[in-house]
């Protein structure tokens, strides 16, 4: 294996008194798209101004491209910023801003308006290049900082939720493209986001962060699928969690007793552990075709009708503490106040440990 | 009983403007008088006395001497109250309050005290009285005008993009030099023409601190010492013009500026 292009080794920083990274190790693989994931607070934008030279951390090391990288200022690392505001330079055309870092550099006029207009035609503004900033919509200035920072060519690219001041459509429409652009040059992106949805559609590596510390980490499907900790189970999409103890363990199975009766799962586990068990609400069963687990009646509390699906929240006869929510087809047709069977697949459980 | 109180709120702002411009006015007319005494009634309008002034070389020459102190220690003001400004933005110093409270002080001591502070300490340095003394002076009084509107208008939504720039690889001068200027630059502009505006009729300082060559305001004192001629009405409307256009150019980069 290749050595990591970035490599974070146990980083922890703290603002005064307060800790807002606790003992972070994270390695990046070249031309991957890496997403930090996590609500605020939870230390992804600290963990990005730290890989971007802006904060020094308190402990710790980064290395890029194998060099300690720790104290060493925005200016001499080899990684461009994609700022939230996007930081455009308003006084300069949009030629100026994009041939900025260029012009630092030393390179020619003539180099440098050739290869701006390189990087303004990747991200579908060539003809932009003469404007100011103040005449571009949001969705412009957000390419025009992009192309800035691409065209020096960084090593890794560091987005600080790049699409959060666009509108729901733009930002799904410059998702793909982000996407495609981060095909096209290679680079590897990190890219900082508390939109789950963006996560999914966009990384190849999703990073889970929460209260300083990464909870999970890996490709989006395998977090979706199997989420290693609780808090990733319900930050990235939504589960029904159910709270139990391990009551009996077999060779390959154990069964769990839960509120809502006792459940077997696949996975052998100490007897008297205290667990948790997360289901998707796409695995979810209600009424009609029954699943080989069953987790007992409820009481359907609302529809949400959403187009595609119907969004049902149903609470559990069992224990009125616990919710469980599921996603029906649209021809679904549960009713609130129905009472139905809840049930799901054993292979769809997933076994929380934490 | 509505009408009494229109036509009363009427006369009341004619009075106040009238108080406040007719002086301006009246000197303005008598500038333009065709004989000797700036006295009613009018008789001209005549332009000798301007012809006059701009043949007397005393005055010419007070007049570029101001024009220099005036451009030179705003400059120099503008400058150095643009750095302390960003110094106080963008770095955390310890008693950072206090100390811009220091630097605006000078704000609110009267000119006529800064004037014999410095005629003290140049004294005892050995700095003869001069131009140069006179500068200084002036931007003692114009540097904190000119630090409050810079900082003033020192927002946190630059900081990114000065950060913007140092990412792409600028050393910090050309981050001030590239970014951070032009970015400031209503705010500059103005400090510069206010600063000009008031150095430019500025008595007190300049009438202590200089001796042979000398400002304007102290040359046109000097005038008037032999008494009332509509000579000292021209030279006085000039530097109204001038002030005038100051203040103008102040107003027009400032109220750019909140359009943006």
């Amino acid at each position: 294996m290749t050595a990591p292009l970035v490599d974070i080794r146990a980083v922890s920083h703290r603002f005064g008194q307060l800790a807002v990274l606790k003992d972070v190790s994270l390695r990046i693989e070249p031309g991957s798209y890496t997403i930090l994931l996590g609500p605020s607070g939870s230390g992804k934008t600290t963990l990005l101004s730290i890989l971007g030279g802006f904060v020094t951390p308190s402990e710790g090391k980064v290395f890029i491209r194998g060099e300690d990288c720790t104290a060493v200022p925005p200016a001499r690392r080899p990684t461009t910023t994609v700022f939230q505001d996007y930081a455009l330079f308003p006084h300069m055309s949009v030629g100026g801003n994009v041939g900025f870092g260029l012009r630092m550099q030393g390179v020619d006029g003539t180099t440098r308006a050739a290869r701006a207009r390189e990087a303004l035609a990747l991200v579908g503004l060539a003809s932009a290049f003469d404007k100011k900033p103040h005449q571009l919509s949001g969705g412009q200035r957000q390419r025009v900082a992009l192309a800035r920072a691409l065209v020096i060519e960084p090593a890794v690219l560091l987005l600080d939720e790049p699409l959060g001041a666009l509108d729901l459509k733009l930002r799904r429409q410059m998702q793909d493209e982000l996407k495609a652009i981060q095909k096209r040059v290679g680079t590897a992106f990190i890219h900082v986001t508390h939109d789950q949805e963006e996560a999914m559609a966009l990384a190849d590596h999703c990073v889970v962060m929460n209260d300083g510390r990464i909870e999970d980490e890996g490709p989006p499907e395998r977090v979706y699928a199997r989420p290693a900790t609780r808090f990733s189970a319900t930050f990235m999409g939504e589960s029904t969690i159910l709270a139990g103890t391990v009551a009996e363990a077999r060779d390959r199975t154990s069964t769990v007793t839960t509120p809502a009766g006792p459940v077997l799962v696949r996975s052998a586990l100490p007897v008297g552990s205290a667990i948790a068990l997360a289901v998707r609400p796409e695995h979810l069963l209600l009424g009609g075709a029954a699943g080989t687990a069953s987790l007992g009646m409820a009481r359907v509390s609302d529809v949400v009708f959403q187009g595609s699906f119907k969004r049902v929240l149903a609470i559990s006869i069992e224990d009125p503490s616990l919710q469980f929510i599921a996603k029906l087809p649209a021809s679904a047709t549960v009713q609130p106040g129905d009472t139905v069977a809840v049930s799901c697949d054993t292979d769809q459980i997933i076994v929380l440990t934490d | 009983m509505r009408r009494i109180v229109r036509v009363a709120s009427w006369v009341y702002a004619l009075a106040v403007y009238g108080f406040i411009f007719l002086p301006v006015v009246v000197l303005v007319l008598f500038s333009l008088q065709a004989t000797s005494f700036p006295i009613p009634p009018f008789t001209g309008p005549s332009l000798r006395w301007y012809d006059a002034v701009l043949s007397d070389t005393r005055l010419t020459s007070a007049l570029v001497n101001s024009l220099l102190v005036a451009s030179i220690s705003s400059a120099t003001a503008v400058t150095l109250g643009f750095l302390s400004a960003w110094g106080f933005a963008r770095f955390v110093l310890p008693g950072s309050g206090l100390l811009r409270g220091l630097i605006t002080l000078p704000l609110t001591v009267s000119y006529l005290i800064i004037g014999m502070g410095l005629l003290v300490l140049f004294n005892w340095a050995g700095v003869p009285k001069s131009l140069l003394a006179a500068g200084i002076g002036h931007v003692v009084i114009n540097l904190p005008l000119c630090f409050a509107i810079i900082y003033s208008q020192m927002g946190d939504h630059q900081i990114n993009i000065e950060r913007a720039a140092r990412d792409l690889g600028a050393p910090e001068w050309k981050v001030l030099l590239l970014i951070t200027v032009p970015v400031m630059a209503p705010a500059i502009f103005a400090g510069f023409f206010l600063s000009m505006t008031f150095s430019w009729d500025e008595f007190v300082i300049s009438f202590l601190l200089t001796r042979f060559d000398t400002t304007l305001p102290v040359e046109i004192w000097n005038l008037l010492r032999s008494g009332l001629n509509p000579k000292t009405n021209a030279v006085g409307s000039l530097v109204f013009a001038v002030s005038i256009v100051l203040v103008v150019l102040f107003e027009l980069t400032l109220l750019r500026r909140r359009k943006a």
